[in-house]
């Protein structure tokens, strides 16, 4: 089905677009890379008055490293997240988690300011931007601000940025010394959203023990949570899979899965406790090895 | 409603059309200008079959507003080779029965192709891998994934041109 008629903005610059933004409030949606949101329009799950298309603001394209931080803009493509362009490689967990997202072609089009303001909640790279403590930056009519990840995505496909604001880039801290990093993921067929997904960051102190452990889980709740309680479960700990084990068996999961077609809420449970405990000892032994995975 | 002209080259050709801002790449391209060889699959960018390729990769056009193609090269099945020919690539299908009903056939003849021009030494995983967003429902795959190898670099023997004669099945 065609998609509904709608008014169409293609502004050249973010000050343009947040104009455009400011005088259609909620009648407009911002459309990026139009993976999710082109389908949402034809299916006609949304029939949006306009659509700002900001495929053309080349200020969200932009790809730093400023000494521990990576900041990405916006509108930097999966393709380019998996084959890890330029500074993009120095964050190889995007990259491998860049690579489960869809198809080639969803990944040649999709951007992951798209996908995270679309906030699916079982995305990669959501979850991605949760583990790693980023920081996603927004640009609005007073300007710029920053909102830890921990406190932008609010729900399903719900996320705090504010009506008339733009997400613009986000922002990740990268990790030094001895750090592994892993995703495991569940799906019932190459390129679906995963029904589960884990990701993992564990760094090593001096002695080879945990010095932080992080784990975030896609797919088993509205929204991308942490595993606090395993988290810190873990702190300290000589990293085995025993241990692993152990921590994920004993402590509570901050996760609320839902039963769908695709799985039951007591399978998203276990899928949480076994593709968490892989990831773990994938992420460990990057780190041992003390190669970037 | 918006309506735009949009100017691109579609197969080499300069088109310039007149198309409304919520039309999609892949109605301009069947509806609009009679490229029928790209197929409506699904309409949500999973199948495949309405891929074309835009500056040389793969998009689905069912998922690309057709006014942001503007500028930009978009080829279908039928800019892989001049009219008449096969492409190597194309013409590897023939003799493997790498096609059955045919409906997934251009789109995965664009993503081997694209693919083909990224790796052109790849293992049958590699191809598996490159392929896995194109659906058919006929050939269970191996025979497409026969033809791709056998049009790779590494099958010998190869045409060093990437194009060859048409070749009657």
């Amino acid at each position: 089905m065609p998609a509904a008629p709608f008014d169409y903005h293609a502004p050249a610059t973010v000050a343009e677009a947040l104009s455009a933004l400011g005088a259609l409030g909620e009648d407009a949606k911002v459309l990026a890379g139009g993976q999710s949101l082109v389908p949402m329009l034809t299916l006609r799950l949304v029939r949006p008055a306009a659509v700002v298309d900001i495929h053309g603001l080349d200020e969200l394209r932009g790809v730093r490293r400023d000494g521990d931080t990576l900041e990405i803009g916006a509108l930097v493509r999966h393709r380019a997240l998996e084959l890890g362009d330029g500074p993009l490689g120095s964050c190889p967990l995007l990259q491998e988690a860049a690579a489960l997202i869809g198809n080639v072609r969803v990944r040649a089009m999709g951007t992951i300011g798209g996908s995270l303001a679309h906030a699916d909640p079982a995305a990669e790279l959501p979850a991605v931007v949760r583990v790693l403590d980023g920081v996603l930056v927004a640009r609005g009519p007073g300007g710029e601000r920053t909102i830890p990840a921990a406190e932008f995505f609010t729900g399903l496909l719900s996320t705090s940025l504010r009506p008339g604001e733009l997400l613009a880039a986000v922002r990740l801290p990268l990790p030094a010394g001895r750090a592994g990093y892993a995703v495991e993921e569940f799906t019932r067929r190459a390129g679906d959203f995963a029904v589960v997904a884990a990701m993992a960051a564990v760094e090593l102190d001096g002695g080879g023990r945990a010095s932080r452990v992080r784990i975030a889980i896609a797919g088993a709740g509205p929204a991308p949570v942490r595993l606090a309680a395993v988290e810190r479960a873990l702190a300290g700990v000589e990293p085995s899979e025993q241990a692993f084990r152990q921590a994920v068996a004993d402590h509570k999961l901050e996760i609320e899965p839902d039963a769908d077609m695709h799985a039951s809420a007591d399978y998203r449970r276990h899928l949480t406790r076994v593709l968490t405990v892989r990831a773990l000892v994938r992420a460990a032994s990057r780190a041992m090895k003390g190669a970037q995975p | 409603m918006t309506e735009l002209i949009v100017a691109f080259t579609l197969n080499g050709e300069r088109r310039e059309v007149r198309v409304a801002a919520h039309e999609t790449l892949l109605t301009l391209l069947r509806d609009g200008l009679g490229a029928i060889e790209v197929k409506d699959g699904c309409g949500e960018g999973v199948c495949g079959t309405c891929t074309v390729l835009l500056d040389g990769e793969p998009v689905s056009s069912c998922l690309l507003l057709a006014a942001r193609v503007a500028g930009r090269q978009v080829t279908t099945v039928r800019g892989l080779a001049p009219v008449g020919s096969l492409s190597l690539l194309q013409n590897s299908f023939v003799p493997h029965g790498a096609a059955q009903c045919g409906f997934c056939t251009p789109g995965m003849l664009l993503t081997a192709h694209a693919f083909l021009q990224q790796h052109p030494r790849p293992t049958r995983e590699d191809i598996r891998r490159a392929i896995s967003g194109n659906l058919c429902r006929c050939t269970g795959y191996v025979k497409i994934i026969d033809a791709i190898e056998a049009a790779s670099a590494g099958a010998a023997p190869a045409s060093p041109s990437g194009a060859a004669p048409a070749r009657r099945g």
